[in-house]
């Protein structure tokens, strides 16, 4: 039979059984609505009130601190557009982040520009990483918001949080981060790392897709994004996402008990990868070797086009991803390839391996085995790896 | 996303490589835009007699590439010529609609292969031919995605 192997768990997770069990009985039996007052709903308004309790202590917060959203991308639009339209009032129209945001983050920006808003975005250089100066730099008398994304989410690299954050409480300054690739997968305390706002998202550490949280810090004033009734203490309408909260309770729970052991797994299986993939002539890793996501690779290789190496890779049972403009509808690379200075030839050719809790070295053998083979292939059918051999005879 | 058909030219590609003495080599494409088509022909009393392809690109652009040499094997120039991107898609059972652009650039490919050879025959192929728009930025055929 032919092996499967699951390696893009940068794109989504699948829900671990016992995150499937805590869920069921809220499909299933308890069906109730929390804002009602009969007995059944009980249940459910403290089934919610335990996953509030959990997403806390993951994150070393408070539980009225947690407020639970549809997902990553809305946590985002609300902490942003948000802390703009509130600070807005006192004239504060500047907000500092980065060119490799996730979309919901730079999309978001964009739609604040329109409306009068003043954006910088901090590079990320060849390493993925922003620069803690450049970003002391960027900060002005009028500078409402900091928001920089905990990891990225195509090559992995992590950001300097904590450094970020003390500077924006030195400055007064809120500082929001984009944690849905970090959240159950690195340690995160919102105090230690002077965090106000962040957004996380379930189905990227074992939980169900639709659901999320943003995390506010006590005393942090934002308006709401959706009105309504007065659910999440009438911060955040729309009955609850029971079913999805509780799984988003006990897959944070989950991720954070057993990250160091997977962790020491993960960063094994994931070197592994790294280094037998350079070996590849013409190669290269986007992002920082180190400072980086311990499951998650992202590899480039000349003279190939990405959408044919998934396919080839598809076709030997493994799943992962790429930035080329060819998986997508859009005519460009991913914008945080060619932020790091790729050429765009080179960012069509790029390859993102994530691995998770379920991989074992023997799924990194098969992809090892598979790869080189595919590359080849595809390079000895492409005119362009012709055209560098060419240049490189010269 | 791909039909049965393309995935069978992508994994099993006819008549891939290079022909060394070939009477006409077509590029069209380029490396900024992801894909590049490279095209040899080989033509006897004006019958395309042999055709090679060489493709970066994605699974679209290498399956387009493969069906569209099968195509035009053994026939006259003239024929070769007609053959249309429409034509392509359709002999492959349909590609997704942002995938269309690969099916022009393989009716490129051929058209400028055959530029070539008349050029290499002293004949200007421009009135035969016609103009082959080559893709310059990829926005040119970005609009075949809308």
């Amino acid at each position: 039979m032919k092996r499967f192997v699951y390696a893009d768990h940068s794109a989504t997770t699948q829900p671990s059984e016992h995150v499937v069990e805590t869920m069921l009985p809220y499909l299933r039996t308890y069906y109730g609505n929390p804002s009602s007052l009969y007995a059944i709903s009980d249940q459910t308004k403290s089934a919610v009130e335990h996953a509030r309790e959990q997403v806390a202590r993951a994150l070393g917060a408070e539980s009225k601190e947690i407020f639970f959203t549809s997902g990553g991308s809305e946590s985002d639009n609300w902490a942003i557009k948000g802390v703009a339209h509130q600070l807005a009032q006192k004239g504060k129209k500047h907000i500092v982040s980065s060119v490799f945001e996730h979309h919901a983050v730079l999309h978001t920006l964009d739609a604040l520009k329109k409306e009068g808003f003043e954006i910088t975005l901090l590079p990320v250089h060849d390493n993925g990483i922003v620069r803690v100066e450049e970003l002391t730099a960027a900060l002005r008398e009028d500078t409402a918001l900091v928001t920089i994304m905990f990891a990225n989410n195509e090559i992995g690299t992590i950001q300097p949080i904590a450094e970020i954050g003390a500077i924006c409480k030195q400055r007064g300054i809120l500082f929001h981060t984009d944690a849905v690739q970090a959240v159950g997968n690195i340690p995160i305390d919102v105090h230690e790392m002077n965090i106000d706002l962040l957004s996380l998202s379930a189905h990227k550490f074992y939980g169900p897709k639709g659901v999320g949280a943003l995390y506010v810090r006590k005393g942090v004033r934002l308006p709401n994004l959706i009105d309504g009734g007065m659910q999440e203490v009438g911060r955040r309408a729309g009955t609850e996402n029971v079913a999805g909260i509780v799984g988003l309770g006990t897959a944070i729970e989950d991720a954070v008990s057993t990250m160091q052991e997977r962790n020491q797994k993960l960063i094994l299986m994931r070197d592994k990868i790294i280094d037998e993939a350079l070996k590849i002539e013409r190669s290269r890793l986007n992002g920082d070797r180190y400072q980086r996501l311990p499951g998650s690779a992202n590899i480039s290789f000349e003279g190939i086009e990405g959408e044919a190496l998934l396919l080839w890779l598809d076709q030997n049972g493994i799943c992962a991803s790429s930035g080329s403009a060819c998986t997508t509808a859009s005519l460009d690379p991913s914008h945080v390839l060619l932020a790091l200075g790729l050429k765009h030839e080179v960012a069509h050719g790029s390859l993102r391996l994530s691995l998770g809790a379920e991989n074992t070295m023997e799924d990194v053998d098969h992809i090892l085995s598979v790869l080189p083979r595919v590359v080849d292939m595809l390079r000895a059918m492409s005119p362009l790896w012709e055209e560098i051999k060419k240049q490189e005879a010269l | 996303m791909y039909s049965e058909l393309v995935m069978d030219h992508f994994t099993n590609p006819r008549n891939v490589g290079e022909i060394a003495d070939a009477d006409g080599i077509g590029e069209i494409g380029n490396a900024k835009c992801g894909d590049i088509m490279k095209m040899y022909i080989k033509v006897e009393n004006n019958v395309i007699t042999n055709v090679k392809f060489k493709t970066f690109g994605c699974g679209s652009a290498i399956a387009t590439s493969s069906i569209a040499t099968e195509m035009i094997m053994g026939k006259s120039l003239e024929e070769a010529l007609t053959l249309s991107n429409k034509a392509v898609v359709e002999a492959l059972g349909g590609l997704p609609a942002h995938k269309i652009h690969c099916s022009v650039l393989a009716e490129q490919a051929i058209k400028a292969a055959i530029a070539d050879y008349y050029r290499k025959q002293g004949i200007d192929p421009e009135p035969i031919v016609g103009c082959i728009e080559d893709c310059e930025a990829c926005h040119a055929h970005g609009h075949e995605h809308e």
